[in-house]
């Protein structure tokens, strides 16, 4: 596993997603309050850049009528056919057990810690003053 | 041949059989339409069946019901931006030859006459805004089909030029499109040898179910591919094809799976019942293997990708022609849209040589 820097923490908001392309491989970086999750922006179903889709939540119904959302923002819909993934799992929210989109793990990291090495930035300059979204691969 | 040269030969170049195009702009078609039409538009509007006239079919799950990654970056509608469509589609599936599907207003517009004129604005539309830029793209001959005479004349003064490939119906129309008062249209799409693709969709006016007003759109999205079985179910008992034997007709958009079921029914019925409908001379099935082809969008998708091939062995490698439906969110991606294997001979029949035959390419 290599340590790549691809962007630093104030660039990618809370609510907010980014594509970044690491070691040749389409990552889609999101940040949800403040925790980041990297999920290879491939849908497993025709292939669709996933980074595209609406972020939105689950309309769940316990019964006919009554209608809530829940886990609003942590739900990433494929812009082609619709398919819906859990950002947090990379699960596929109709067939969690089959389907699901790879996950890399991503972290924000003190550019002080980062320092000490080893990682890769190939765009960014690092500074001991920042906070810098990780992408392990 | 070597493992080398077959992979080399195998470079798909595909035929893409429905493509949609939009306009940037509701002016779009103003230098195509004469001054009296466009005051009309102006002052009264394109009243249709539909039954809220300010809403539009628009949006079906997605705004515009296209991919949320096929917006141009100047904001205007998916499929208006032929770069951008270059880009997104032509150049990145090596498609050869795409026809083109407009969905605009125009054949089921009421006023028979402002509906014959969109349609024509519509014809030079694509040409001037597509086909006489893009060599790939080929148009579609859009026809006021509820005033066939009408139609026929449309027919007649696009025949014969290159940038249409065929003549566009729709899955709804104000009665089954086999009945006699539509025939004038088939036997001009036979003297002319231009195929009539059926595309799904367009707003007849009846409730898009046999039961009724549906609910929601994924009972409607779904219902749709009654109202092809019903087109050619009609078809077929009507004669049309018994009558215009060279006629050829792709049903575009409208699923396949269930194409040998209703074979299978109609060969049955005609069995038992064929003294009703005595000019037919071969049971149903044999009209739909010598007339009738199916776009493979949307794909059909078992949960076991075997019984796919099976499904498509029923109908025939012969019978089926790729689409993409670009830049519709249900498009089907030529690399991935088949779950199952296909040898290269089907592969080939499939993405590009059945086209070719149908649209004489």
């Amino acid at each position: 596993m290599t340590r790549h820097v691809v962007a630093a923490v104030r660039d990618l908001p809370p609510g907010g997603r980014k594509l970044f392309s690491v070691r040749g491989r389409p990552i889609a970086v999101f940040n949800l309050e403040g925790q980041f999750y990297g999920l290879l922006n491939r849908c497993p179903h025709q292939g669709g850049s996933l980074c595209e889709g609406l972020l939105t939540g689950l309309v769940l119904a316990d019964t006919p009528g009554e209608y809530r959302m829940e886990r609003a923002g942590e739900i990433i819909r494929c812009p082609w056919h619709g398919w819906e993934f859990d950002i947090r799992t990379g699960q596929s929210w109709c067939e969690p057990d089959k389907i699901a989109v790879r996950q890399f793990p991503v972290q924000a990291t003190s550019g002080q810690a980062l320092v000490q090495g080893p990682y890769v930035a190939e765009t960014i300059a690092v500074s001991v003053e920042e906070h810098y979204i990780v992408v392990e691969i | 041949m070597s493992e080398v040269l077959d992979r080399q030969t195998t470079k798909l170049r595909i035929i893409d059989s429905d493509i949609h195009p939009s306009l940037a702009s509701e002016r779009d078609l103003d230098p195509f339409l004469s001054t009296r039409w466009r005051k009309h538009i102006a002052e009264y509007g394109k009243l249709s069946h539909r039954p809220l006239a300010g809403r539009g079919t628009y949006p079906r799950f997605s705004p515009n019901t296209a991919r949320r990654d096929a917006w141009p970056a100047n904001g205007n509608a998916p499929g208006s931006d032929l770069d951008f469509m270059r880009r997104q589609l032509l150049d990145r599936y090596d498609i050869e030859v795409g026809i083109l599907e407009p969905l605009l207003d125009c054949n089921l517009v009421r006023n028979p006459g402002l509906a014959a004129a969109l349609c024509s604005a519509i014809n030079d539309w694509q040409v001037a805004a597509f086909t006489s830029q893009e060599r790939r793209l080929r148009a579609s001959i859009l026809i006021p089909f509820e005033d066939p005479a009408a139609a026929v004349v449309e027919i007649d003064r696009r025949a014969g030029d290159r940038n249409f490939a065929q003549i566009q119906l729709t899955s709804r129309s104000l009665a089954p499109i086999g009945q006699r008062r539509y025939w004038p249209i088939f036997e001009a799409a036979a003297r002319h040898g231009l195929p009539i693709g059926m595309h799904i969709g367009g707003e007849s006016g009846h409730a898009p179910s046999p039961g009724g007003w549906p609910s929601f759109y994924a009972e409607d999205h779904h219902v749709l591919v009654h109202s092809m079985q019903t087109q050619l179910t009609s078809m077929i008992l009507e004669g049309v094809f018994e009558h215009f034997p060279t006629l050829k007709m792709i049903c575009i958009e409208g699923g396949f799976a269930w194409a040998p079921n209703l074979a299978w029914r109609l060969d049955r019925h005609w069995q038992k019942m064929r003294s009703e409908v005595p000019d037919l001379t071969m049971p149903p099935s044999a009209y739909m293997r010598r007339n009738v082809w199916f776009s493979t969008q949307p794909m059909e998708e078992p949960e076991r990708p075997e019984e796919l091939r099976r499904t498509l062995e029923w109908i025939g490698w012969d019978r089926l022609v790729f689409a993409s439906d670009y830049p519709h969110w249900d498009f089907d991606d030529p690399e991935h849209a088949f779950p199952c294997r296909l040898s290269e001979a089907e592969r080939r029949a499939i993405f590009r040589g059945n086209a070719e035959g149908i649209y004489r390419l």
